[in-house]
């Protein structure tokens, strides 16, 4: 159990490629941090120099209050959950929970204890002698973390450990994890492209976009307050609907030949980009509508309806009761309050 | 085995046919033929051969110069075998291990694999020379001198320095193999687990090379029983006398030069049946072998 | 609205720790290893080489060359154009087109018989089936040295020996090509097949239209691997052919040995030449083509 300090790490690959850019991030005691963002942002690869899978080019890497830059993984006090789950093939489930306390030299009947909690946390006692493929994927998973908790580590490291099961699957793990972090009190960072998997674990989010931190902050922060226009449409779903806009100094802005004025505290001129979920949409009457939406197709998720459009010619999303009509034309109107307002040109929130 | 299939006709007895018309006349015949005279004794001046049952086998299994040549071919498979493997193993480990250049130690450490036995051999003969040698020089510099070609063991340890050089390459790219098809994530996983790099090899990697391993240690005894033709032939310059030599040079010596067709019949079932037992083995090994993935 | 909570937004006082790459003992005793084996392999051939370029006395009396001489045309013009033998017929140009006849001749034979067969075993069901399989399976439990003297005696009876087929046909009686081209005929997906058969295409246009494409690597990785093993055989050819007109250059080696029995003063830079030759065009196709024979040797595994 200890904090870990990412100072100013970047990664730069042999032939160049800059793959973690100048990052830094504080991660206290226990909490359960997730770094997410899309393929190639550089969530694993800092993940990986955390373990030292990979070699940090610049930057320091402390776990407690140890700088690890030049220690081996196997002297970190890390454990790590692989997403293609890295368990031993020619090993039975028990031994390859063991390993790893084997070759520190353990006493045998530690060994054996710590085995057996792990096991039994982890619903695994009827599998201990089986071989890795006489398991289900959910089961080897299992095993994984089995692996991961008996270590006792200062810090948890979750490559994508997920991304290989099912949907259902899926789901149902989460929560053990959730739990079982919640349980043990380990510092954990945890990996994820999905930003549903993401919202849901953690305690605070890291959002990384091409080798840089986009935002940090609790799930509910990133999803209330987008820092920009890539964590605005990237966290959340259905996706935020983002319209072209214009400021007119005054307190208004235009989308096309749509007016809506926006609370910001300070006068917004010139291009912008406003930011809005589709559940900040409302259908109204012609008279209290803002816009006209030209609907294109209506998606049925049973718990609400999902219906698309165009809006001032530019793509828009409506959330709206399950069994509300949708026709051909609806007037909408949007939630002032709930607006986000990006630059229009480098993105950032305003 | 959802396998999909076309219905029969003639079509696929036509496209077996090449194969097993070959097979049958130039293996099954033969093999057939090999069976057969072991079992007869050629009448010296050709008049025909005497049935005379197992008396063919008992000759060679007592003869004297037989059990040396086994004795010879035994020592000689199980060195070659183990120093072949062993240093194979030592450069892939090495090989993968290493960040930078490894195309090219790959390049440079397989191509001997398209030297042929006998021209391996003929380099040999180069440098295990009586006049020029130079490892014979590097022998006398520490007081061993070497009479290659003459003396029995220096020939024997030539032979084996030469048949190693040339088998090193094959296990070298079977292992390299073997090694990469190890899902990295285990091998990561293993960083992680373990400090000591010897360990790790020991408990993690060597096990689940232990296929490459088995498949390999096969085709290293077939190498060195009957690959090695081409080398012993070179060596002994023609003059097997008091030289080395291995079993499957035997039968030749025996049949082609010697003219003991029964005798030399008898030597060659007696290697079927080795061989066979071998690659009996083998599969079996496969068989019960563990799908690792 | 949430201030970023990143230090990088923050400007930096002082410049980000550089990390030192120390280096490993371990990597350099590495390259070590892999360096000495790679000299083990390479220098026997250089050092043959060089002592080839050099003249008989030279080299009888200093020994194994480091240098190249002066002799490369002159020794290698003779091993290559100087007829010699019995005959007066056979020089290293001969024996070289002989290897060639033999190497690309059999490797050749080999695929079209193996894929044939392999055809047939995987995508067909019919009697004998399984029976011809195993007939096929059972070629691989014996190499020919061991039935070496029955071949050569049908072969002969056949009226086969001193000619190109009894020297390449025998040779293609073993299972390797059928099993390799078995087991990637069996990863190709069922539904091509389907797809085929929907399409009109029968067995045989499925065969040239679909498989043969899709198998181009493959034999392409076979024919190298088999051309190679053709250039280099030896029993066969020493057995078979004592007409000198149809020496390969490794058949040739034998003949070479003359030179160092009986001699005074052997040719050691001729016979070194030609084992120079005898070994040239294998390994530059091995190495040029290093990848697809790689992927071909693995790909056999069993």
């Amino acid at each position: 159990m200890a904090p870990v300090n990412i100072s100013r790490v970047s990664k730069d690959y042999a032939s160049g490629a800059r793959a973690v850019s100048d990052v830094s991030l504080d991660i206290a005691d226990g909490e359960f941090i997730v770094l997410v963002g899309p393929s190639g942002c550089g969530k694993s690869t800092l993940l990986r120099m955390v373990a030292g899978l990979e070699t940090i080019t610049e930057g320091t890497v402390a776990i407690g209050d140890r700088i690890v830059n030049d220690v081996d993984p196997a002297n970190r006090d890390i454990a790590m959950v692989f997403q293609n789950y890295a368990l031993y093939p020619h090993m039975t489930v028990k031994r390859n929970m063991a390993y790893g306390l084997t070759n520190r030299k353990m006493a045998k009947s530690e060994i054996d204890r710590r085995v057996a909690e792990a096991s039994a946390i982890l619903r695994l006692d009827d599998y201990l002698d089986r071989k890795p493929r006489q398991l289900s994927g959910g089961q080897r998973q299992r095993v994984a973390m089995g692996r991961a908790i008996v270590r006792e580590p200062a810090c948890f490291l979750f490559d994508e450990p997920l991304s290989n099961l099912d949907a259902k699957l899926r789901v149902d793990m989460r929560g053990e994890i959730k739990q079982l972090q919640r349980r043990l009190g380990t510092t954990s960072i945890y990996v994820t492209h999905d930003q549903m998997e993401a919202m849901t674990l953690a305690d605070r989010l890291v959002v990384l976009n091409l080798g840089r931190i986009e935002q940090v902050g609790t799930p509910l922060d990133v999803f209330r307050n987008p820092a920009s226009l890539f964590v605005a449409s990237f966290i959340g779903s259905p996706e935020m609907n983002l319209f072209d806009a214009e400021g007119d100094g005054n307190g208004a802005l235009r989308v096309g030949a749509m007016t809506i004025a926006h609370g910001h505290d300070r006068p917004v001129s010139g291009k912008v980009k406003i930011g809005i979920r589709p559940h900040h949409l409302m259908p109204a009457e012609n008279g209290s509508a803002h816009g006209e939406l030209a609907v294109t197709h209506v998606e049925e998720l049973g718990t609400e309806r999902l219906i698309h459009g165009t809006l001032e010619g530019q793509r828009c999303t409506l959330a709206v009761a399950a069994g509300y009509p949708a026709a051909e034309r609806m007037g909408v109107s949007l939630n002032s309050a709930e607006l986000h307002l990006f630059d229009g040109s480098t993105g950032r929130r305003l | 085995m959802k396998r999909v299939v076309f219905g029969h006709s003639w079509l696929p007895y036509a496209f077996l046919l090449p194969q097993m018309a070959i097979i049958v006349v130039f293996f099954y015949w033969p093999a057939a033929e090999a069976v057969r005279s072991s079992f007869y004794l050629e009448d010296p001046f050709g008049f025909g051969s005497t049935f005379v049952g197992l008396e063919n086998y008992t000759t060679a299994l007592t003869g004297n110069e037989y059990q040396r040549v086994a004795r010879f071919t035994a020592w000689f498979t199980v060195i070659v075998t183990f120093l072949s493997l062993a240093l194979a193993l030592l450069l892939a480990v090495k090989a993968d291990h290493v960040l930078r250049g490894a195309s090219t130690y790959k390049t440079l450490l397989m191509w001997v694999y398209a030297v042929a036995p006998p021209v391996a051999g003929i380099l040999g003969i180069l440098f295990f020379d009586q006049h020029i040698g130079p490892l014979v020089d590097l022998a006398a510099f520490f007081g061993w001198d070497m009479k290659v070609g003459v003396n029995y063991n220096d020939t024997a340890i030539a032979m084996i320095t030469v048949s190693v050089w040339k088998q090193v390459p094959v296990n070298f790219i079977f292992f390299l193999s073997g090694l990469q098809s190890i899902p990295r994530s285990v091998r990561e996983a293993a960083l992680i687990d373990c400090q000591s790099a010897t360990r790790r090899f020991f408990t993690v990697t060597f096990p689940l090379l232990a296929p490459t391993g088995f498949f390999l240690l096969i085709i290293n005894i077939t190498y060195a029983l009957f690959d090695t033709f081409g080398v012993v032939d070179i060596m002994t310059k023609n003059e097997p006398a008091n030289n080395p030599v291995t079993l499957v040079y035997k039968v030749y010596l025996d049949g082609f030069r010697g003219n003991d067709l029964g005798g030399s019949s008898a030597q060659s079932v007696i290697l079927m049946v080795l061989v066979l037992a071998l690659t009996v083995f083998q599969f079996r090994l496969i068989e019960r072998r563990v799908h690792y993935t | 609205m949430t201030v970023a909570e990143t230090r990088s937004d923050i400007v930096a006082a002082a410049p980000a720790v550089r990390h030192q790459r120390r280096i490993s003992w371990g990597a350099v005793g590495d390259h070590a290893i892999l360096i000495i084996g790679s000299l083990i392999m390479i220098v026997p051939v250089v050092l043959a080489f060089l002592t080839s370029t050099h003249d008989v006395v030279t080299i009888h009396r200093e020994g194994l060359q480091f240098l190249p001489g002066g002799e490369f045309a002159k020794t290698y013009g003779n091993v290559l154009f100087r007829s010699g033998g019995f005959t007066g017929e056979v020089n290293g140009v001969t024996m070289t087109v002989n290897s060639l006849i033999l190497g690309i001749g059999f490797a050749v034979g080999k695929i079209v018989v193996s894929m044939m067969a392999a055809y047939a075993i995987v995508y067909f069901r019919f009697p004998f089936g399984t029976f011809a399989f195993w007939m096929i399976f059972t070629t691989l439990l014996l190499p020919l040295e061991v039935r070496i003297l029955p071949s050569y005696e049908i072969v002969q009876s056949l009226g086969l020996t001193n000619t190109y087929t009894g020297l390449i046909v025998p040779l293609i009686a073993s299972a390797t090509g059928t099993f390799f081209f078995r087991q990637f005929f069996k990863s190709v997906p069922d539904e091509l097949v389907e797809a085929a058969r929907i399409d009109g295409a029968g067995p045989v246009k499925f065969f040239i239209d679909i498989l043969l494409p899709l198998s181009q690597t493959m034999i392409a990785a076979m024919f190298i691997i088999m051309f190679v093993y053709g250039w280099n055989q030896y029993l066969w050819p020493t057995l078979i052919t004592t007409d000198e007109g149809y020496f390969t250059l490794v058949r040739g080696i034998k003949q070479i040995l003359q030179v160092w029995i009986g001699s005074n003063i052997p040719e050691y830079g001729e016979a070194m030449a030609l084992a120079i030759l005898a070994m040239l065009p294998p390994v530059v196709i091995v190495v040029v083509f290093q990848s697809w024979f790689v992927k071909g040797l693995t790909e056999s595994d069993k």
